[in-house]
């Protein structure tokens, strides 16, 4: 009656096995490592590998061990002083084509690691780091969208030979007016057929005037561009930062997450991720005078009024030279006078237009106009409002020597670290939008370590002292019980690895919370057995029975519980979702454990017994 | 056999039917005065604002502290020693003109400047948009999970059963906003992931009494309703007490070890429990009577129909 067919307690001894092998990696303490990766979709081969090995070496640099998986390259080292002057000599030789980062590399032989047996991935609250959620501006992204059509519609009415009296912005809107309804007509008959979906063209009654609108259709598509442009741009931009594993994701529909675990200098980390400063170069007006134009507060048309670091007036013409999304790389440097400086180095198509503009203005002034993006939040009647503060200042003003081509120098920056935040911000290319920070968490690496011992501990009392309980009361079923228990634990841990979930402090409460629920199962197990007995069942009947009787309800009270996880997960964001994974998951392993792995040991006890007296319950 | 709870005799719960709901109808109201007249301490993830929990290597002078921060212009900053004495814990609302993010480096900074040995153990901060939308969220989840459990309960048993569960589910949770509440206890995000877990648990525990009523209903075809719901609640109670001890147990070494961050996790789940227990018997089962439960409504409606068939079923 109660004895199982050999196949299923193989079945079961197969599980246990597999469940051991993945939960084990998670007990093995991690090991100092430096990681590289390519900035590009390169795959590291072993030429590339030796050439950072014999970099290590050459600084006498013990090496513990080194992997390769083809697209991170991974030194394990001794101690702190060893990683971080590895860390340093490789970023010195491969900093431009690798990203060179700490990290901390689980310690799992070999073996287990062939297996695919990882540990879990601890989240930001138990290894310490910061979480950033951003959000992207909507409205700075639409704005340039439409002051971009302003200038485009200039360009092409003049290619197109189509005259017009003026094109400027109106609210969302982009106005054209014409002199005659015939010219109107042929610039919406041209603009239609060059913005297909794009736009949308209104003859305005009663005037030669055309409207172009964005339709939602469009809107949409540039929210869609903006969000992803800039997790692209983020990407790059966290690269530069040396990070191991960052989390960039788009959340929702216009925000992304940052999550960069380890990051202890949150200030910088924030300042190069929401920074959107970019470049534009212009020709200076030099017919007009900057100084009166000020005093009337209106530019001569075709120029712009700007102002340069020192404070004085200079025009420059509307039409844009160049910007910086053609920006290749740049990097920071001294000119000859010993000035900062930047390096940059335009694209192929940059280069063309580049060269073809300068060449035809040589010997003219042209300045060079740093353009910076700043969101800040105010409470206003308590509602937070966002502002976007863009500052446009012309950091350099210089006489066009020559055809400018590929590479160039700009000068005029403030100070040497001033240079290195705009090499990089160019060499990560602009964000499409500016980004400001609505959610930041930022967890100390002591502080995780201390969460980790906590979730730990509390695990471990609680588990022993259901276990001490469920022993003295239950006895050898008490003791089936608890055995029953900690496999269940293991099937956890295991699924956890196995799904490379991240374990956070709300996911190690869900694991102790499962733990405690999941003795349930076999209480009401034991209890029925107890009731049976009562009742004057014998013995194995009695056994029977009990599993067979309780089945119902706990397939029942467990299906409810995780009907209430499902729910949890589907609707719930950060440390809700961590938990929800864990309680569902710990539903399905604790079923199990309780129900098939339980019965496979009472009936290995007593399932061979044909006069069974009395059972220990 | 080492028993704690076994009764031989069955607890006539239904006889104090008046009584048990009337006690949990006022415990119920008074939940609901405390959470209307206080209202939910809402936590930073919710409200929106700055919460950094900053260490000292000796004892945290919090009166310099608050000193130091109020002199930087945050006048409405909440400063208060958590844990030990040496860790502090910083509250500043959003504040106007001020860029957020920058808050917690610009108060390090002071803080910094006035003791070099502080260091920086956490700094949450929301928006207030996003946290609005996490509440939103949260009380989306609540009714969703309540619905779904309504729905599986209605298909699995009979609408009655389900709507008595949702009812004493409902009722642990109110009560635990409610202690929140009255004892002004922060409600953040952690929180609601314990009331929901709760919502899971303390259902699980109705279900099992549910189901051991649908098998009375089957079996013991001479007594009435009441007494069926007795003797389903008294055989269940052994296994009601030991799940219940066994979660409290890890819940209580949560309170005790977990440290400050699993506090009111901890907290939450205690008052779920302790609820727990108590309105899946004394809160589902009454009402089940009180939706008028009967016999016909478990057995399938078939067997009605046979034909010479007398009232209690049987054919003679």
């Amino acid at each position: 009656m109660n004895r199982y067919p050999l196949w299923k307690y193989l079945m079961i001894a197969a599980v246990l096995l597999i469940g051991v092998i993945y939960s084990v990696p998670n007990f093995f303490p991690s090991e100092l490592a430096v990681q590289l990766s390519p900035k590009t979709e390169q795959a590291i081969d072993p030429a590339t590998m030796q050439r950072f090995e014999q970099a290590l070496q050459s600084k006498g640099l013990t090496i513990r061990a080194s992997e390769n998986n083809g697209q991170q390259a991974l030194f394990r080292f001794e101690d702190t002083q060893v990683q971080l002057k590895a860390s340093e000599a490789l970023k010195e030789a491969f900093g431009d084509q690798f990203v060179v980062a700490l990290n901390l590399a689980p310690s799992t032989p070999s073996w287990l690691r062939a297996l695919n047996a990882n540990p879990m991935f601890l989240g930001l609250d138990l290894r310490g780091g910061v979480h950033f959620l951003m959000e992207v501006d909507m409205k700075a992204a639409l704005d340039k969208q439409i002051d971009r059509y302003e200038d485009e519609f200039r360009d092409f009415l003049r290619e197109q030979d189509i005259k017009y009296l003026g094109i400027a912005r109106e609210g969302d809107t982009v106005m054209a007016k014409f002199r005659d309804a015939a010219s109107r007509d042929a610039a919406s008959a041209a603009l239609a057929k060059e913005y297909q979906n794009s736009l949308q063209l209104t003859a305005l009654p009663d005037t030669n005037d055309l409207q172009a609108t964005i339709p939602p259709t469009a809107l949409l598509e540039i929210q869609k561009f903006a969000v992803q442009q800039n997790i692209i741009t983020l990407r790059k931009r966290v690269n530069e930062l040396g990070v191991s594993e960052p989390i960039i994701q788009q959340q929702g529909v216009n925000r992304i997450v940052v999550q960069l675990p380890g990051v202890q200098d949150t200030a910088r980390a924030k300042e190069i991720l929401g920074a959107t400063a970019t470049l534009e170069f212009r020709l200076v007006d030099e017919q007009n005078d900057p100084a009166q134009a000020q005093q009337s507060g209106r530019a001569p048309i075709g120029s712009q009024l700007y102002k340069e670091r020192n404070g004085a007036p200079i025009l420059l013409k509307r039409q844009v030279m160049l910007t910086g999304d053609y920006i290749i790389d740049a990097s920071s440097g001294f000119d000859d006078n010993n000035r900062a400086a930047v390096n940059i180095t335009l694209d192929g198509k940059g280069a063309t237009r580049f060269n073809k503009v300068t060449g035809e203005n040589v010997q003219k002034l042209m300045g060079v106009v740093f353009i910076e993006t700043k969101v800040e939040t105010k409470e206003v009647e308590g509602q937070a409002v966002k502002t976007s503060k863009t500052t446009q200042e012309v950091i350099n003003v210089a006489r066009i020597q020559e055809q400018l081509g590929k590479r160039f120098q700009i000068t005029g920056l403030d100070s040497p670290k001033e240079a290195r935040d705009l090499a990089l911000l160019l060499r990560a290319g602009a964000l499409a939008a500016p980004v400001y920070i609505v959610e930041e968490r930022t967890v100390g690496p002591s502080m995780g370590k201390e969460n980790i011992e906590k979730g730990f501990n509390s695990n471990m009392w609680g588990f022993l002292a259901v276990v001490a309980f469920m022993v003295v009361y239950y006895r050898v079923f008490g003791v089936i019980s608890s055995i029953a228990l900690a496999i269940n634990g293991i099937f956890l841990f295991a699924l956890l690895s196995l799904l490379q979930a991240t374990l956070t402090l709300p996911g190690l409460a869900g694991i102790a919370l499962t733990l405690g629920m999941a003795i349930d199962a076999n209480v009401l197990i034991n209890e029925r057995i107890r009731e049976e007995l009562r009742a004057g069942v014998a013995p194995q009947q009695a056994i029977f029975a009990g599993y067979d009787r309780a089945w119902g309800t706990i397939l029942d009270s467990n299906l409810t519980t995780l009907i209430a996880g499902i729910a949890l997960f589907l609707l719930g964001s950060g440390p809700i979702k961590g938990f929800a994974v864990v309680l569902c998951l710990g539903i399905l392993t604790s079923m199990f454990s309780a129900v098939t792995v339980s019965r496979a040991m009472v009936n290995l006890r007593y399932g061979s017994k044909t006069h069974l007296e009395k059972i220990a319950i | 056999m080492l028993e704690f709870f076994h009764f031989t005799k069955n607890i006539p719960f239904m006889r104090y039917g008046k009584l048990t709901t009337a006690i949990s109808l006022a415990t119920f109201l008074f939940a609901v005065f405390a959470l209307a007249f206080y209202g939910l301490n809402l936590g930073v993830d919710f409200t929106g604002g700055t919460v950094m929990e900053v260490r000292y290597t000796e004892a945290a002078p919090l009166d310099a502290i608050r000193e130091t921060i109020k002199a930087s212009g945050y006048a409405e900053a909440a400063v208060q020693n958590f844990g030990s004495t040496q860790d502090v814990l910083i509250r500043l609302p959003l504040k106007e003109g001020v860029s957020s993010a920058q808050v917690s480096e610009q108060i390090l900074g002071v803080l910094k400047a006035a003791a070099p040995d502080v260091t920086l153990s956490k700094v949450d901060f929301v928006g207030g948009q996003v946290g609005q939308e996490l509440y939103d969220n949260g009380g989306l989840a609540l009714l969703l999970v309540a619905a779904g459990i309504i729905i599986y309960l209605a298909f699995r048993f009979e609408w009655r059963f389900a709507i008595s569960a949702a009812v004493a589910n409902l009722h642990d949770v109110v009560i635990i906003l409610g202690l929140f509440a009255f004892f002004q206890w922060q409600f953040d995000l952690t929180v609601l992931a314990a009331v929901l877990a709760v919502l899971g648990y303390s259902v699980n525990e109705s279900v099992v009494v549910f189901d051991r009523i649908r098998e009375n209903i089957r079996v013991m075809r001479d007594e009435t309703i009441p007494d069926i719901i007795d003797s389903a609640i008294t055989t269940t109670m052994s296994r009601t007490i030991i799940t219940h001890l066994s979660t409290q147990t890890m819940v209580t070494a949560m309170l005790w070890f977990g440290g400050e961050a699993l506090h009111n996790f901890a907290l939450a789940l205690t008052i779920g429990i302790m609820f727990g227990i108590y309105s899946s018997v004394l809160v589902a089962a009454p009402l089940l009577l009180l939706f008028g439960l009967k016999r016909e409504h478990m057995i399938p409606q078939e067997s009605e129909k046979m034909a010479g068939m007398n009232a209690d079923g049987s054919i003679v």
